[in-house]
């Protein structure tokens, strides 16, 4: 019964993956990723990875594909574009070292001498890869983990905002960058004082 | 179903979003196959983590979710500043850097 829903999930994964590669319009692009996390997500759960799984589906397949769509919406109304001015040569190299990384990796993988990739796996103990083992994981043995990828997340929130914020030309001379404010302060600190107090009293220069 | 099976089936994902990422050419498809190569890797830690019983690989799938988050809070960020700037949405044409 695993073997049929196997081969369910793998076909749709994989054919997920062409669709995101190979359909024109990115909005399709998108929608076929969407199904192509499902599918690996149901992979997931045939690997006893509950939770995994559950991050999957509500994570990538809801909140970051969301995102997705809304840039596909805003950026949208381009001309689907695939391999027109890049050459027809350039485009056959490119899918003869893909297929040859897949060969190579195969290779490697049926022909390698690990025992333990031909059985079923480890014996299966209750709490593996159930949610209250993971936080338990996350909160002991990958502590700092979990602390260095919530940094991550807030700097990469932040550099998002930066990035995509709405300025008005490049020589806007009421754009502050980190730069300016530092310079700033090193002014206020320095010299000038009085200066940076009639500024912060709001007089023009 | 042995644990050879998942790891093709990952290596195969892994080759489709490697062959979409030279193929290509709009920046969002580009991301997009970008998140294909790390599914396939994280499937693969997942599957690995089966095989030897340990949560380890599990962790480290949801690590790489969240740097596949923050890759593509940034990636669209980029997308939109240049679509904001009136630049072409191609990254052939964006060769100032000569890349």
């Amino acid at each position: 019964m695993a073997a049929v829903f196997f081969f369910i999930a793998a076909i749709g994964a994989v054919a997920g993956a062409i669709g995101t590669v190979s359909l024109r319009n990115p909005f399709y692009s998108v929608l076929a990723l969407v199904g192509h996390l499902i599918s690996l997500a149901a992979l997931f759960l045939l690997l006893r990875a509950e939770f995994v799984a559950a991050a999957q589906v509500i994570v990538y397949a809801g909140a970051v594909m969301v995102l997705y769509v809304f840039v596909v919406a805003y950026v949208g109304g381009m001309e689907p574009t695939i391999g027109t001015s890049t050459g027809k040569g350039l485009r056959f190299v490119s899918i003869f070292f893909a297929l040859a990384i897949f060969v190579e990796l195969a290779i490697a993988l049926i022909g390698t001498g690990l025992a333990g990739l031909d059985r079923k796996g480890a014996p299966y103990h209750a709490p593996f890869g159930e949610p209250a083992e993971v936080g338990r994981q996350f909160l002991t043995t990958y502590l700092v983990v979990f602390e260095v990828a919530s940094l991550l997340l807030l700097i990469a929130a932040v550099g998002a905002v930066i990035l995509a914020r709405r300025r008005a030309g490049l020589a806007d001379p009421r754009e502050l960058s980190v730069g300016d404010l530092l310079r700033r302060g090193e002014l206020a600190a320095g010299d000038a004082a009085g200066e940076s107090m009639l500024e912060a009293g709001g007089r023009k220069r | 179903m042995s644990l050879t099976w998942y790891l093709v089936v990952s290596a195969l994902i892994f080759c489709i979003g490697a062959g979409g990422v030279l193929v290509r050419r709009n920046p969002l498809v580009i991301l997009l196959c970008l998140e294909l190569m790390l599914n396939a890797a994280n499937l693969a830690l997942v599957a690995f983590a089966r095989a030897h019983g340990d949560m380890g690989g599990q962790i480290f799938a949801l690590i790489v979710m969240v740097v596949a988050a923050c890759e593509v809070a940034v990636g669209l960020g980029l997308v939109v500043a240049l679509h904001r700037r009136r630049l072409p949405i191609d990254v052939d044409e964006l060769r100032e850097l000569q890349g």
